[in-house]
């Protein structure tokens, strides 16, 4: 057993656990955080995506123990006040699911997706190494969010409710 | 997952003589090694934990060049403006590999020391000679739809998954290594091994030795370079067959050109006789398919690989027509 301190969704933590354990298992078993779903646990699904330090990561494939001062938001931290984050109203706009088993890691990842594109990270799309990326263009969103697999297939709407998003079309209050 | 110790290093010098121990293990970004973990693939007795060591810089040398290190995060590297004015072949191999989540949290080192996606290397209900030196190679027979054609030999016919290292070999890194017996840079070329008779050794680095960083020279002024990555699907797929292409023409004629290929053979495939076919030939499609098929020439596809000699051949023609447009 080895001691870690980290803070989940705003809450700091104590927290005493086997350096086995996955961030993935410490927030479904340990903290009841079940919105992380576990999907492949092999990092192939994204299902259990989750921000780390305020970047998008799989929490399958992670060593809670080496989190040590981290803080982590899951999808349970994203709603402020009962308002949902502007991607979750989205989705539900958007019915940008169907079973519903990979949205929490959908969303967050989209939220991580929107910082890093607005950033100007490039990606593998980008025509122009140099120039701003546009976060709405859906061969963007395509190819950014192809970390997070939809058994459902709702890709269409998922990308319809992320470009509405990220047009600014929607005001992101909870970000 | 087997239970082992956990200890996160200070420094460099005290992770490396905390690794003399057998069954210790360096743990950075973890992305493979803890899914290795998982599958009982991997099973180290000590894990040492790297990522805080200070080894997160990006340096730009002052003749001109990069100093990237070794647990520089993928998605950093590819983001950092001298790559991508500097070098775009890295920035779009880098892209081109894993997913968003995976890059953000994936190391330089790590990258490189990746552990083959040979389905059976990854199956320890199987018998597999990178795994379990003598046990036998099943896929050179079996499922091998997606192996070498390049360099293999009858103990394995396993490719190396990495993209990044495919442009690192075109742009001929060096690799910093540090270990008990001092510190040494190794041409990547020589990073990289054949399988041979001992395919349990993907590189030249020693057990308990330590990569610190990649260090990238000066490009040449006029050298246009680009990254194609083909896959079974649009994205998140590692490569049936991937280029990086680095050209430098002058008035119409190839004078330089550095190519290496990717899920080919054990590890990055520098195209040496692609290479030698477009130096001083005029830059034309006939040139470029006339080096891809050199290049081709001496690939040894399995039985269920030979695609990949069409797929290569075409990947490195259309890469070079990109390149020199």
């Amino acid at each position: 057993m080895a001691s870690l301190e980290l803070t989940v969704n705003g809450d700091r933590l104590g927290l005493e656990i086997d350096v086995r354990t996955t961030l993935l298992d410490l927030l479904r078993e340990h903290l009841d955080l079940t919105g992380s779903k576990k999907g492949c646990d092999h990092g192939q699904c994204g299902a259990c995506t989750v921000l780390i330090d305020g970047r998008r990561a799989k929490a399958c494939l992670v060593l809670a123990i080496t989190l040590d001062g981290a803080e982590v938001t899951t999808i349970e931290g994203l709603a402020d006040n009962g308002q949902l984050h502007a991607l979750q109203a989205a989705f539900i706009e958007h019915d940008a699911f169907q079973c519903g088993y990979c949205t929490p890691g959908q969303i967050c990842s989209a939220v991580g997706m929107l910082a890093e594109a607005r950033a100007g990270l490039p990606s593998y799309v980008t025509e122009d190494l140099l120039a701003a990326p546009d976060p709405a263009d859906e061969h963007e969103i395509r190819e950014r969010m192809s970390g997070n697999l939809c058994r459902c297939a709702a890709y269409v709407n998922i990308v319809a409710a992320i470009a509405e998003v990220a047009s600014g079309a929607i005001a992101e209050d909870a970000e | 997952m087997r239970p082992f110790s956990y200890e996160r290093a200070a420094d460099v010098s005290g992770a490396i003589s905390s690794a003399a121990m057998p069954g210790a293990m360096f743990l950075a970004g973890g992305t493979n090694l803890v899914d290795l973990m998982k599958l009982e693939v991997a099973r180290p007795d000590k894990l040492i934990d790297i990522s805080r060591l200070p080894l997160s810089q990006i340096e730009e040398l002052p003749g001109g060049g990069l100093r990237v290190g070794a647990t520089v995060r993928n998605s950093d590297l590819a983001a950092h403006e001298a790559v991508r004015r500097g070098y775009p072949v890295l920035a779009q191999a880098l892209l081109a590999g894993a997913s968003g989540q995976i890059r953000n949290v994936a190391t330089i080192g790590g990258n490189l020391l990746q552990r083959s996606r040979c389905p059976y290397f990854q199956d320890v209900s199987k018998p597999c000679n990178k795994r379990r030196p003598g046990s036998g190679c099943p896929a050179r027979d079996g499922e091998h739809r997606n192996l070498a054609i390049f360099g293999h030999s009858k103990h394995c016919v396993a490719t190396h998954p990495s993209d990044m290292a495919v442009a690192l070999a075109a742009l001929e890194a060096g690799v910093d290594v540090v270990g008990a017996g001092g510190s040494r840079t190794l041409p990547i070329g020589e990073l990289y091994r054949l399988p041979g008779e001992d395919p349990e050794l993907d590189t030249t680095v020693e057990p308990g030795e330590l990569i610190t960083a990649v260090q990238l020279d000066r490009q040449a002024s006029g050298a246009r370079s680009a990254y194609r990555k083909v896959r079974e699907r649009a994205s998140f797929a590692f490569a049936l067959v991937s280029v990086a292409a680095i050209v430098r023409t002058e008035e119409g004629v190839v004078r330089d050109a550095r190519i290496a290929l990717g899920g080919v053979a054990h590890g990055p495939w520098r195209a040496l006789l692609a290479e030698e076919a477009l130096r001083d030939q005029p830059s034309t499609e006939d040139t470029f398919n006339h080096a891809a098929e050199a290049e081709l020439a001496e690939a040894l596809p399995l039985r269920d690989n030979g695609f990949k000699v069409t797929l290569a051949r075409n990947a490195i023609s259309r890469t070079l027509s990109e390149v020199c447009a």
